[in-house]
This record gives structure tokens, C-alpha cells and sequence, in this order.
């Protein structure tokens, strides 16, 4: 157990251990250690940053939704009041038009009756002129009678 | 192994022990003394250097490839120790502990712990070789910090490193000022007794330092050296030699473990305080 000069030469070992260690190992480690510290820090937060841009886009894509299925409800209701309105408008016209028809044919109607009790005016008037003719045969004069028949046709 | 050590040689147990204490030294001046202060232990002095270069070259080679991405086993290893490291030192320094102390800190672990394993070798395994090599009376203690020297150097460097930071960070007049005016105060009736204080403190710090590890693996080896003894003594000594030796062995993972860890945390935390000022 006696001190003696190997304690200088271990004392000068160390020292240059030391200095090795402090030059050329922690360095190196160091950086590499606290790049990836930095990189496993960046990526965790770019995670977190994705994750809270997906709720956003999330709830995002929800309020699109709805706004769309309010539309779509919006429209679906105007559609079916325009529908209801075409139908009505379209009755309305048809009706109209029935009407219109009606009329026209009533109106023909009452010409071609009118024509018609025209035409056995006439008929009527000539049967009953004929008929006398044959009745009284030179009694009566066609010319001197003959206002006295277009009356009596205008009568019936 | 013992046994055949003991054939060769007629050994009584105090000449075996003593063989396996004595140091490789040779005298620096080309004398051949083995006593005084210009001596130097060469299985120490070798043994520790060897290690020191192999432990941290390899882990510089792994620094020295080290990658930001993904780390291949042997690169995630040592950065394991390097967290380690980092961390104790993180928890008792709050500076710049990267440009100087926790660097320190991993050299003085790997370094005391690569010394301190070198106690799992069988002794007679050691000598053996050595005795190969160099004849029988060839000397070489494999345990660098079974040397005082080799604790007391690193507990000494540890101790200027101290008084370096302490007067960098508070200045000369700041650490002389402290010498006299802490722990008690800086009334002129307490300088005496801060003075003593702190020069008990001054020396108690590199003794303790150095001797508890010296302590630790001198005590180990010494056990091993008396299982190693009893192994010699017949077939059941073999035996329980053995066993025991191996009970040890498991055992000294923990102390030499643990003694690298302390000694490691006490230059730590010496260095640290020599930051702080009272």
C-alpha cells in the first residue's frame, strides 16, 4: 500500500481519458441524442396538429351535412308547393277550358236549334201553304195570301 | 488451477496471498527498487490504460456512427449509459453539465467499472498466464483499483477538478472568502473554526473518495484469494471453494457495480458543489 509515481501516471491516464470522452465520444452522442429527441418532439406534435385539424375538418364536414339536408329539405318543399301550384294553376286552366267548351257547345247548340226550328219554319209553312193549297185548291191565292202565311210561319 | 500452482512451487498460504498482493513495479529510473516514491506499478498502470483505451474507443466508435434515426442495438446500448449518465448528473448539477462534468462522469463509470471487473478474472487463471509469460515470479495484480494509487489518482484529479471550478466559478477571493466564512458565518471569531471545518472537509473528501473503493475491491480480492487458498487444501475444499467462489462472484457484480456508480456520483456531486457557492 505504498503511494509511489503510478499514482501521477494513473492521475495523467485520467486526464487524458478524460479529455478524450469530453472531445470526441459525448459530442457526437449528444447531437445524435438530441436530433432524435427533437425529431420524436416534432413528430408528436405534427401528430397532435393532424388529429386536431381532423376534429376541425370533422365537424366541419357535420355542418355541411346538416346545411345540405336543410336544403335539400328546403327545396324538396318548395318543389312539392310548386307542384301543388302547377296542379292547381293546371285545374284551374282545364276547368276554364271545360268551361269555355261548355260554352261554345251550348252556343252551337242553340244555332244549330235555332236553325234547325228555322229550317221546320219554313218547312212548316210550306207544308201548311201545300196543305192548304190542297185544301182549298183555287180559293186561295198564293201572291194575296202569302203575307198572311209568313205570319203565321213567324208565329210557330 | 490453485493445485497445480501449488505443485510447481511448494507455497505456504502466507507466500501465496503474498504473491498475489504484490505489484509488478519496477523503479522509473532504471533502478530495480521496489520501495520509495519513484516506483511505478506496471501490471496497474498497463492494465488500466489497456482498459480505459478499449472501453471508451469502443464506445467512441459507436459515437462515432451514432444516428439520429433509428439506433442499431449496439448504438442503443451505449446510449443507454449515456442516459444514465446524463440523467444522474442532470439531477445534481444545474449548469452546462455537457461541456465538462457529466463527460467526466461517463469516463469515470465505464472506466472504474471496466477496472473493477477485472475482479470477476480468476486470480490463479491471471497468474497463470502471467506465469506463462513471464516465469514464475512474475507478479501481476489484474485489479487496477485493488492499487491506492490508481484511486487516489482519480479521488486527487477529482480534487483539483474541484478546486478549479470552485475558484472559476466564485473567483479566488470568492473561494478564499468561503474558506473563512462558511459554514458559520463571516464574523472574524468564527474564521478559525470555519478554516478547520473546511480544511477537514478538503482532505476528508479524496480519502473517502479513494479509500472506499480501494477498499471495496481489496477486500474482494482477498476473498477470492482465500477461496482460491481453501481450494488447495483438497477435494472438498475444491468443492465449497468453488461454490462459495461462485456465491461471490454473483455478489461482486453488485459491489463492483455499485462502487463504479458511487464513485462516479461522488465526483458528480463534488464537482457540483464546488459550483455552488455558500
Amino acid at each position: 500500500m505504498n503511494i509511489n509515481f503510478t499514482l501521477i501516471a494513473q492521475a495523467i491516464a485520467f486526464a487524458v481519458l478524460i479529455w478524450f470522452t469530453v472531445k470526441f465520444v459525448w459530442p457526437p452522442l449528444l447531437t445524435a441524442i438530441e436530433a432524435r429527441q427533437k425529431e420524436i418532439a416534432d413528430g408528436l406534435a405534427a401528430a397532435q396538429e393532424g388529429k386536431s385539424a381532423l376534429e376541425v375538418a370533422a365537424k366541419k364536414s357535420e355542418t355541411t351535412l346538416n346545411e345540405a339536408k336543410q336544403k335539400a329539405t328546403e327545396i324538396i318543399g318548395q318543389a312539392e308547393k310548386r307542384a301543388a301550384q302547377i296542379i292547381d294553376e293546371a285545374k284551374g286552366n282545364a276547368k276554364a277550358e271545360g268551361d269555355r267548351i261548355i260554352a261554345g257547345a251550348k252556343a252551337e247548340i242553340d244555332q244549330e236549334v235555332n236553325r234547325a226550328k228555322e229550317g221546320l219554319r219554313a218547312q212548316v209553312s210550306t207544308l201548311a201553304v201545300a196543305g192548304a193549297e190542297k185544301i182549298l185548291r183555287k180559293e186561295i191565292d198564293a201572291k194575296a195570301h202569302s203575307e198572311m202565311l209568313a205570319k203565321l210561319a213567324a208565329e210557330l | 488451477m490453485t493445485t497445480e500452482h501449488a505443485q510447481n512451487v511448494e507455497l505456504t498460504p502466507s507466500e501465496y496471498i503474498a504473491h498475489h498482493l504484490s505489484f509488478n513495479a519496477q523503479g522509473v529510473n532504471g533502478n530495480t527498487a521496489s520501495e520509495g516514491f519513484w516506483v511505478l506499478h506496471y501490471d496497474t498502470l498497463l492494465t488500466s490504460v489497456v482498459l480505459g483505451l478499449l472501453v471508451m474507443g469502443l464506445i467512441w466508435w459507436v459515437a462515432r456512427g451514432a444516428t439520429a434515426g433509428v439506433p442499431s442495438k449496439r448504438q442503443a446500448f451505449v446510449e443507454l449509459v449515456f442516459g444514465f449518465v446524463d440523467d444522474q448528473v442532470k439531477n445534481i448539477f444545474h449548469g452546462d453539465r455537457h461541456s465538462f462534468i457529466a463527460p467526466t462522469a461517463l469516463t469515470v463509470f465505464i472506466w472504474v467499472l471496466a477496472m473493477n471487473s477485472m475482479d470477476f478474472l480468476p486470480v490463479d487463471w491471471v497468474a497463470g498466464i502471467v506465469s506463462f509469460f513471464g516465469g514464475e515470479h512474475a507478479k501481476w495484480r489484474i485489479v487496477p483499483t485493488s492499487d491506492i494509487n490508481t484511486t487516489f489518482a482519480l479521488a486527487l484529479a477529482v480534487w483539483f477538478l474541484m478546486i478549479f471550478f470552485s475558484i472559476k466559478a466564485k473567483g479566488l477571493g470568492g473561494w478564499i472568502h468561503e474558506l473563512f466564512c462558511a459554514p458559520f458565518g463571516s464574523n472574524p471569531l468564527v474564521w478559525p473554526a470555519n478554516f478547520l471545518f473546511n480544511l477537514i472537509e478538503y482532505v476528508s473528501k479524496p480519502l473517502s473518495h479513494s479509500l472506499r473503493l480501494f477498499g471495496n475491491m481489496y477486500a474482494g480480492e482477498i476473498i477470492f484469494l482465500l477461496l482460491g487458498m481453501w481450494a488447495a487444501t483438497g477435494l472438498s475444499g475444491t468443492v465449497f471453494g468453488a461454490i462459495l467462489g461462485a456465491g461471490w462472484s454473483i455478489f461482486h457484480i453488485l459491489i463492483v457495480a455499485l462502487q463504479a456508480f458511487i464513485f462516479m456520483m461522488l465526483t458528480v456531486v463534488y464537482l457540483a458543489m464546488a459550483h455552488e457557492s455558500h
